[in-house]
């Protein structure tokens, strides 16, 4: 009965402190401008049925996409004994889906170990590459510190897990054949049966080690829910909404806008009456003067570094690394929501997106070439938020570099980013 | 004007007009396809292939302007919106329905980023209407340059390939050539950029350890390609570049997809 008590709180109190802290991201990212993407939902489901549902965009690189894959649905599939664990845990029962159907059950369980182990194996292949042999996708000025530590601690908590998941097996499939107890004939143990012959013989130390990994296991589950929000983690939820909301136009495409068009307008046509604009700003300078979109993509990225590992900038030795661009969205605008918590919301802590967190030389480094947008498995638009930053430099401070200030001043007096006069322009035929 | 010199028919809009005649399709230039030499020659053999099929066209000449491409790569909507928007007035005032650029990015803009501003055209890049020409049988690989036994590679240009999608039209001319089409390691959707969009083509590259063109060389030199087939007057300069800079002018030649169907004709 304490157990059960005990369990019905920790549940609640996980699920309390889950809901409370990706509201607190809900909120980060309606901080953003607004942006329609609600139309054509057909289409939007299909890419995310695709793209989230069935990593299409996983395949470019098969090892990665088939250890991803194991891990993947082995969340999904052993995530169906989490519901067991959990009316065991209310109800005070033991294996209770055994009951329903005990063939099934025995499908079930050994389908799950066998999940298990793959994952566990995939989750130490997963550290060799990150930590042995150092894949340059992992590396990069922006993966030190908590990035590096982050991926690391993922794979050691799923590593923990399955250990556990299958130690707990191991013990209640021994203390089944000693008929002890409540411990039923339930289950097949494929993988943990092998692991049987490790475990002491003592019925009691057998339930302690059964009941020990049962409540490390579901505890390490609810705390790891909980340590998704402040982890680039968080993708195994966000890829779902992030690919719905993809964007679905021509790529080649940059976003108009209005907020110009109404101010050429009336400088062409004196007639022209602008509508009512509450844009304070042209481009991007801060976080919040991204779309929402922009920023959900922000806590989608799961800093695999796709889009930095066939970007030609980076490639050929420059700063800019779209990773790295899509992060630090993420950490200011995080900034930005922690200091409204902190400070109300008219506090500013006088610093922005551009400058104190993405340098110049990043923006000015991109050739617009989409190969990120591309790369990411979710759909993360980098460029966007490049390019946004951009507008502010060059339309609000003048700051372009002076090159292309020598291209705009040609275009603006002679209809051509060069100096030739449009006099000339067909000379060619000439 | 008709020009003993080039051999080429290229009637202005305004010629047009006054002849009360109207073009099939308006040819867009683009401004590196007026001025920079070597894409002047990639305009006129366009031309060319337009005279040779017969399609009645004609060029905006010197009331064409620069789509704003570059200043809206560069971040400057007010000067891109001002660009779209005078051309924009010159293209209705024609009552231009149908346009084929030499230029993707000219191509890329026209045709996604002017819609925004009422401008509503059906726009096509020249290797798209290559291709349709090839298809209705019009255009074939014979009477000229044979490239039987050369490796062609063909490089895509970013604002076609994955800005919008266009990776077969392209490539549909060097099939009929009898060419040996070697592709590079990094190609259509996982293509490597030239170095030159985004407005780089006008500034200096960033600090890095080398530039984006000569990474591009690696893909090429592995294809042991003789040809590589351009269709962005862009990446024809950076990849020319490229070559020159390596010394391998003699081993390779950048054409324009354009060029290369000239050839094998022999227009």
């Amino acid at each position: 009965m304490i157990a059960q008590i005990l369990f019905v709180i920790i549940l609640m109190a996980a699920l309390y402190l889950f809901t409370k802290n990706t509201g607190r991201i809900r909120r980060n990212i309606m901080l953003g401008l607004p942006v329609n993407r609600n139309d054509q939902p057909t289409l939007r489901w299909q890419i995310m049925a695709k793209i989230a549902l069935g990593q299409s965009k996983m395949t470019k690189r098969p090892v990665a996409a088939l250890l991803h894959f194991i891990v993947y649905a082995g969340f999904i599939i052993i995530n169906m004994e989490v519901l067991e664990i959990i009316i065991d845990g209310v109800v005070g029962t033991h294996r209770v889906f055994a009951k329903l159907s005990p063939g099934f059950y025995n499908f079930l369980i050994g389908s799950f170990e066998v999940l298990a182990m793959l994952v566990l194996v995939a989750c130490v292949i997963f550290l060799i590459r990150r930590n042995v042999l150092q894949l340059k996708r992992f590396s990069g000025i922006e993966m030190k510190q908590w990035p590096k530590s982050d991926a690391n601690y993922i794979l050691a908590i799923e590593i923990l897990l399955m250990a556990a998941f299958l130690t707990m097996n191991a013990a209640d499939a021994k203390l089944q054949l000693l008929n002890y107890s409540h411990y039923i004939q339930a289950g097949a143990f494929p993988i943990s049966q092998f692991f049987s012959s490790w475990l002491p013989s003592s019925p009691h130390i057998l339930e302690l080690i059964e009941r020990g990994c049962w409540w490390f296991h579901i505890i390490g589950i609810l705390a790891f829910l909980n340590y998704l929000p402040f982890s680039k983690h968080f993708h195994i939820l966000m890829a779902f909404p992030n690919t719905y909301y993809s964007n679905l136009l021509a790529k080649g495409r940059f976003t108009n806008m209005a907020s110009v068009t109404n101010e050429v307008k009336a400088m062409v046509d004196p007639t022209f009456v602008p509508e009512a604009n509450t844009l304070t700003r042209f481009g991007a300078k801060d976080a919040t003067d991204l779309t929402w979109k922009n920023l959900m993509e922000a806590y989608t990225c799961t800093e695999c570094g796709r889009c930095t590992s066939v970007c030609p900038a980076n490639i050929t030795g420059k700063l800019l690394s779209p990773r790295k661009i899509m992060m630090d969205t993420r950490d200011r605008i995080t900034e930005i929501g922690n200091n409204l918590e902190r400070n109300g919301a008219d506090f500013n802590d006088g610093k922005s997106l551009l400058d104190y967190y993405i340098s110049r030389e990043e923006i000015w480094a991109c050739t617009s070439c989409n190969a990120c947008t591309e790369a990411c498995p979710v759909n993360i638009n980098p460029l966007e938020i490049i390019i946004e930053l951009r507008r502010y430099a060059v339309m609000e401070e003048a700051q372009a570099p002076a090159s292309l200030n020598n291209m705009l001043a040609n275009i603006e007096n002679n209809g051509a980013p060069w100096k030739y006069s449009n006099a000339d322009r067909l000379n060619w035929a000439k | 004007m008709e020009n003993i010199k080039t051999n080429i028919v290229v009637p202005t809009m305004a010629e047009m007009v006054a002849e009360g005649k109207m073009p099939e399709i308006l040819f867009w230039v683009g401004c590196a396809g007026s001025f920079d030499e070597r894409a002047q020659r990639i305009t006129r053999d366009i031309c060319k292939i337009l005279n040779y099929v017969g399609i009645s066209f004609a060029v905006l000449g010197t009331e064409e302007n620069c789509t704003g491409d570059p200043a809206k790569r560069a971040g400057n909507e007010f000067l891109f919106q001002m660009q779209a928007m005078t051309n924009i007035q010159v293209l209705d005032a024609y009552n231009i329905k149908k346009i084929v650029t030499g230029c993707p990015h000219c191509f890329n803009t026209i045709k996604n980023e002017y819609p925004d501003l009422g401008g509503n055209y059906e726009v096509i890049h020249h290797t798209q209407l290559i291709q349709q020409l090839i298809d209705e049988g019009k255009l074939k690989a014979e009477g000229g340059e044979s490239f039987v036994g050369k490796k062609i590679t063909y490089h895509d240009p970013c604002y076609l390939g994955r800005g919008n999608g266009i990776y077969e039209a392209p490539r549909k001319a060097l099939e009929i050539l009898d060419a040996e089409l070697v592709e590079m390691k990094r190609c259509k959707i996982n293509g490597l950029c030239c170095g030159a969009g985004g407005a780089q083509m006008f500034k200096e590259p960033e600090k890095g350890n080398k530039d984006i063109n000569i990474e591009r060389m690696v893909d090429i030199k592995e294809t042991k390609a003789h040809v590589v087939a351009a269709a962005c007057p862009f990446c024809m300069t950076m990849l020319s570049d490229g070559i020159k800079l390596e010394n391998k002018q003699q081993e390779i030649e950048v054409l324009d997809i354009a060029e290369i169907m000239v050839k094998a004709k022999g227009l």
